[in-house]
């Protein structure tokens, strides 16, 4: 029973924890996105939309290398890009955390689980999906 | 159409968009899509990659609000997603050799479907029998605080739900939505979990599993700035403003509003997907 009530308390500081980091994840992207859109409507506003054919290489914003070499020249296209990352990032930083607190548990299996799921996610990082 | 009357427009749609999903339980992806392609003519893999990130976004968004109650099962959680991550993956890379005309029928019938899950009756079917060998190796029963107590609940047909969600991770990959209906399907009735469980969980996986196709999108130019800026900032103050409301409000009456007007959509999809207009 002990043992039990311990890892309870455990669980509940971990999902303070976790509820916070989701909050940062959000905000902090959406400001990001929202200061990008700022600067890209400032510089864009009159152009016009084409969105009617899809062309892959068009934002030439579609990998990780580009949105920050384009950060360096403040790129309203780019910040907004770099702030989508944040919010693509935030539920996988969720399943990182996870790890360490089943680490914490020492829940072997569920290291295991938690680190295939990553190693799927980083392998779609690979570049060699998009076709 | 300029650049600012473009995002206006979206980030209205977006935010309405995020606001009825927090109060009908219904993904931003449902009205996100049909706005880009049947009302502005977007391309709609441009769509899928506007929709993915609506998708995180709501899944974040009310996950911060839900942590607190504490009753995400992240062991049920983390088992399925090995299923979804994979599915959806292979859904986003499969998603460009078919053509745009049946994606939008898919989506459609998705559509059909998950108007009819959102009106019909919900019941609880979790209980506390004996589960099966694989739910106890991979300890996926639980328990949850109620009033009276913590309740425990048994974990049934993991195989079946298993099978379920990679289905639901392929369509998520696919069509850039995160299929809550399917994923409905599999953790309340498939594996009888109860609700105040599979709805936190299965928002969990929802933003783990759409963040495994958005970056698959986002490599090959799906996920455009221009599209993806207005559908952020719009979803998530429309999700917010609405978790807000939804504690005091009934949401039955709009439910039903809301599948008739998904319905509507639902066929304009099929309708466009079948005579080769998008």
């Amino acid at each position: 029973m002990s043992k039990g009530n311990r890892n309870f308390l455990a669980d509940k500081d971990i999902q303070l924890i976790l509820g916070t980091l989701l909050r940062v994840g959000v905000i902090s992207s959406m400001s990001v996105v929202f200061l990008g859109g700022v600067i890209y409507l400032i510089s864009n506003s009159s152009a016009v939309v084409d969105y009617n054919e899809f062309d892959p290489g068009k934002s030439g914003l579609s990998s990780i290398v580009a949105i920050f070499a384009g950060l360096k020249h403040l790129d309203g296209a780019a910040i907004i890009q770099f702030g989508t990352l944040l919010l693509i990032f935030t539920p996988i930083l969720r399943v990182v955390f996870s790890v360490f607190s089943f680490l914490i548990e020492k829940d072997y299996l569920y290291v295991l689980i938690g680190l295939f799921v990553l190693a799927v996610i980083l392998f779609s990082l690979s570049n060699k999906l998009a076709g | 159409m300029s650049v600012l009357l473009f995002t206006i427009i979206v980030l209205a749609g977006a935010f309405l968009a995020g606001l009825v999903g927090s109060l009908t339980g219904l993904g931003g992806g449902v009205v996100i899509i049909p706005l880009l392609t049947l009302v502005l003519g977007v391309d709609i893999h441009y769509a899928i990659g506007a929709s993915i990130i609506s998708v995180i976004a709501t899944s974040s968004g009310s996950a911060a609000a839900y942590v607190k109650e504490g009753i995400t099962n992240i062991r049920i959680g983390m088992f399925l997603e090995i299923a979804t991550t994979v599915s959806a993956i292979i859904g986003a890379v499969i998603t460009v050799f078919i053509d745009p005309g049946y994606i939008a029928v898919i989506f459609g019938l998705i559509l059909l479907f998950s108007a009819m899950m959102m009106i019909r009756k919900k019941v609880d079917r979790s209980d506390n029998d004996t589960s099966g060998k694989i739910a106890v190796f991979f300890k996926l029963n639980g328990a949850y605080p109620t009033e009276n107590g913590q309740k425990k609940y048994a974990v049934h047909n993991v195989v079946g739900g298993f099978l379920m969600m990679f289905i639901a991770g392929i369509i998520s990959g696919l069509l850039g939505i995160g299929s809550g209906a399917l994923k409905v399907i599999a953790m309340d009735n498939i594996m009888r979990i109860p609700f105040k469980v599979s709805t936190t969980t299965s928002n969990f996986m929802m933003g783990v599993t759409a963040a495994a196709s958005a970056i698959v999108y986002l490599h090959r130019g799906q996920i455009d700035p221009g599209i993806a800026m207005p559908v952020t900032v719009g979803v998530l103050l429309g999700a917010t403003i609405g978790s807000k409301i939804l504690v005091r409000t009934k949401t039955d009456k709009l439910k039903i509003v809301f599948a008739v007007v998904v319905t509507f959509l639902a066929i304009q999809m099929i309708y466009n997907g079948l005579t080769g207009r998008l």
